[in-house]
């Protein structure tokens, strides 16, 4: 049907993600076994977006040799793979999802709850069973309360309250659940929750139903019982998915830690081990490509180490025998042989880990809008209620109607609406977001965004594209590139990088030697060819940064000088004026050297900026806005920006940053400009504008309905028609934020 | 008024079995991966090619 098939495509057929060009890694110590004598393995995969993707993965593991079940769940990122034994090597397995173009890495179930939902599905069957309840009551009450003017004989009506009876008090019991066991811890620990009035309603609405149906007849409230809690059930339900979407992100994050490595026996074999079973003493072997897992000092050899993890700045740094490595660098040149001197429990990943737990735990003190509501609502209606109770024996009528209109007060104030109130914005705006390839951690993120006054960004990865580009491409010809290419595509360095990418595909010289922290060489039809720094190619050039420069000799002719910047996105300078025009201030703060940082805060527009800023500096500027009264979203793509990400009061990252990172972020982004940062503050904005609104809503509705439920005018028919138009309305005033969003191009 | 004798049951039956089966569908693990759902549907992967 078009031209390029999507086997020719590596990564998402559908463009949702870019290809990923990680290493593999041995995932064996990592394979379990089934009950049926096959070999299992759970991997972790990160860039399958759309159906393609799953065609795609499930394709390539089914047609190795031996595999019998290859599942991906979309949802979570989690594949299963199972295969007979001995027919394929688990690294074949990952080898082929990596081959397809995806990042994949065994994840341990045992480390985590569980892999499937289980309080998701607890929380569905609740929700089906009181759904089965209210609409089967909803059957009954309906005939009765359309026979209120005699029609219905009272054996009649009678026979209907015992079967609404019958059907709503198990019912309740299952699916009232999730909000007795909430309202019971909370009472033990001496306050109250919203499921406290909750579950009171619901138990005394059932309570006087049933006595009234065993005594006169009269008003039942069944179905009003069994509509709350159906309704609430869906708010839960609603809560507890959007809530997963971060649970899965930290656990993503155990999953970077979950690598393998290859440890030197004394024999001087080579066995692959899980990161966790290391121990200080242990010598590990570290390939190009191969991230050290622990931390250690190098025994033999020396390579060129991509240490942006201390930094930030991808320019690689050279390490030799007896130079101490920190877990997380990546190694670029050569192979190495270090010594652990720590378990992978105390390496600087572990570190960043706790980091981000501890922002964490300071982001879950927030108390959102509901919660808020909720204290207040809870001693007011339950005054209100006893006061009724109280107000008509003073009158003197009896205990009866005393009663029985205090509950009417505890069921028409009806939670319902207030429990659907921010689930349901929230689930409209993070839909909306994920439409624009933004994922919303959390529903809370959208109200604390909504409040910030200033932004802080990371420079690089985050300003700028992250990578060095060839800037003179025009002193360049491309002959020269040609013959530079040759040699830059044996090489991860990232200015060879550069060049490969302006060169494109094609081959590679034989024999490039690699000088790490100089350059590469190579024979090239008889004559040498050189590429790299240009004291090692003994030019004097007065240059501004080595680091952002190359050479490449031919032979004897006039060596050709190529230059690299890290250019700033395009729609940057835009975006910085878009936030400034909503009134955010921003500023810039970077760890790299003040001359890069000058030129990129001048070309985007900021007008306060700091550059040669260590991960802890900036956590300190962090906590000085903090003090100033300001409140700061913080948006980074480095591991060393995690801690200050978990540590802002909201925070973004790019979809191509750091795990770490995007486990510490509220938002994360794809795609290659900034405008999402302003479509996801305009979002939250106004998602923050509907939940006060239905809130409102809630507090107004109460102030009508109460009066008629204290001077006894709610019937069993009010109360539902109350009940479900106020979850309605709350539910459309939802739906309204999808219809008003417009994204403007940034420019 | 017999009609409802045996009417009410009937439809509570019914609305038990739908119950059931979807109860059934969540303890299956149908539930679990709506996105991935939704996209299965578009694979051809049933077809033979020629």
């Amino acid at each position: 049907m078009s031209a390029i098939a999507a086997d020719d495509i590596r990564g998402c057929p559908s463009r949702l993600e870019p290809a990923s060009d990680a290493p593999v890694a041995d995932p064996t110590p990592f394979v379990k076994r089934t009950d049926d004598g096959q070999s299992r393995l759970d991997l972790s995969v990160f860039g399958a977006k759309c159906g393609g993707c799953i065609s795609k993965i499930e394709g390539a593991l089914n047609a190795l040799p031996g595999v019998t079940l290859a599942r991906l769940n979309l949802s979570t990122g989690k594949l299963v793979v199972e295969w007979k034994d001995a027919t394929s090597r688990p690294i074949d397995i990952v080898r082929a999802v990596t081959e397809a173009g995806y990042r994949a890495t065994p994840f341990d179930p045992v480390a985590q709850a569980a892999d499937s939902d289980a309080e998701g599905r607890f929380l569905l069957r609740c929700l089906a069973v009181a759904g089965f309840a209210m609409a089967n009551i909803m059957l009954l009450s309906v005939a009765v309360w359309s026979a209120q003017d005699g029609e219905m004989g009272p054996a009649t009506q009678k026979l209907m309250h015992w079967i609404s009876a019958m059907i709503a008090l198990p019912a309740a019991a299952f699916a009232g659940r999730p909000f007795f066991r909430s309202a019971f811890n909370a009472l033990k620990a001496r306050h109250a929750n919203m499921d406290v009035p909750i579950s009171l309603a619901v138990i005394l609405a059932l309570g006087v139903s049933l006595f009234e149906t065993t005594s006169h007849g009269g008003h039942t409230y069944f179905d009003a019982a069994v509509m709350l809690l159906f309704f609430l059930l869906i708010g839960r339900f609603l809560e507890h998915r959007l809530r997963s979407r971060a649970r899965a992100a930290a656990q993503d994050l155990l999953a970077l830690q979950a690598t393998t490595a290859n440890r030197m026996r004394s024999d001087g074999t080579l066995e692959v081990v899980a990161s966790g079973d290391i121990v200080p003493g242990d010598r590990l072997v570290l390939w190009p490509g191969d991230r050290a897992p622990v931390n250690g000092d190098i025994v033999e050899g020396s390579s060129a180490f991509d240490i942006s993890l201390v930094t930030g700045e991808s320019a690689p740094v050279t390490k030799k025998e007896g130079d101490a490595l920190f877990a997380g660098v990546v190694n670029q040149s050569n192979r190495i042989l270090m010594r652990a001197n720590a378990t992978s429990d105390t390496s600087l990943v572990a570190d960043l880990a706790r980091l981000i737990e501890a922002g964490e735990q300071s982001k879950s003190g927030y108390i959102r809008i509901a919660d808020r509501a909720a204290s207040l609502y809870v001693p007011v209606v339950h005054s209100l209620a006893l006061a009724t109770f109280i107000g008509w024996l003073a009158v003197g009528a009896g205990g009866y109607t005393a009663i029985t209109n205090a509950i009417a007060v505890l069921i028409i104030t009806c939670p319902c609406a207030l429990g659907l109130a921010a689930p349901a914005v929230q689930v409209v705006a993070t839909g909306a977001l994920f439409k624009r390839g933004i994922l919303v951690k959390s529903g809370d993120a959208l109200e604390r965004l909504a409040k910030v006054d200033s932004i802080v960004f990371d420079k690089t990865g985050t300003l700028t594209h992250g990578r060095f580009q060839l800037t003179n491409r025009d002193e360049v010809d491309n002959e020269t590139l040609r013959r530079a290419a040759l040699l830059t595509r044996s090489s991860r360095h990232p200015l060879a990088r550069a060049v490969t990418d302006i060169a494109g595909a094609g081959e590679v010289a034989d024999d490039v030697r690699e000088t790490p922290g100089c350059g590469i060489e190579a024979v090239l039809d008889g004559t040498r060819a050189r590429f790299g720094r240009g004291e090692w190619l003994g030019i004097d050039h007065e240059s501004g940064d080595d680091e952002s420069e190359a050479w490449f000799q031919f032979g004897q002719q006039p060596p050709v000088r190529f230059v690299f910047s890290d250019q700033l996105r395009d729609d940057a300078r835009g975006t910085i004026a878009a936030l400034r025009q909503r009134g955010l201030s921003v500023e810039m703060l970077s760890g790299d050297r003040v001359g890069p940082a000058r030129r990129i805060a001048r070309a985007a527009g900021f007008d306060r900026w700091t550059a040669k800023l260590s991960p802890g500096d900036k956590m300190d500027r962090l906590a000085v806005l903090k003090k100033q009264g300001h409140v700061v979203a913080m948006v980074g793509d480095g591991l060393n920006d995690a801690p200050s990400l978990a540590g802002a009061h909201a925070s973004l990252s790019p979809g191509n940053a750091a795990d770490a990172s995007q486990a510490a972020a509220d938002f994360v982004y794809q795609g290659d400009g900034l405008a999402p940062i302003v479509a996801a503050y305009d979002v939250s904005k106004q998602a923050r504008r509907r939940i006060i609104e239905n809130f409102s809503f809630a507090a107004l509705y109460n102030a009508i309905a109460i009066p008629l439920a204290v001077f006894g005018f709610v019937t069993p028919l009010i109360a539902a028609l109350a009940m479900s138009g106020s979850s309605v309305i709350v539910t459309l005033n939802a739906l309204r934020l999808r219809g008003s969003t417009e994204v403007e191009t940034l420019r | 008024m017999t009609m409802l004798i045996y009417l009410i049951p009937i439809a509570l039956l019914m609305g038990g079995l739908g119950l059931a089966a979807f109860i059934w569908s969540v303890r299956s693990g149908q539930f679990d991966d709506l996105d991935g759902a939704a996209y299965r549907i578009l694979t051809d992967d049933d077809d033979e090619k020629p």
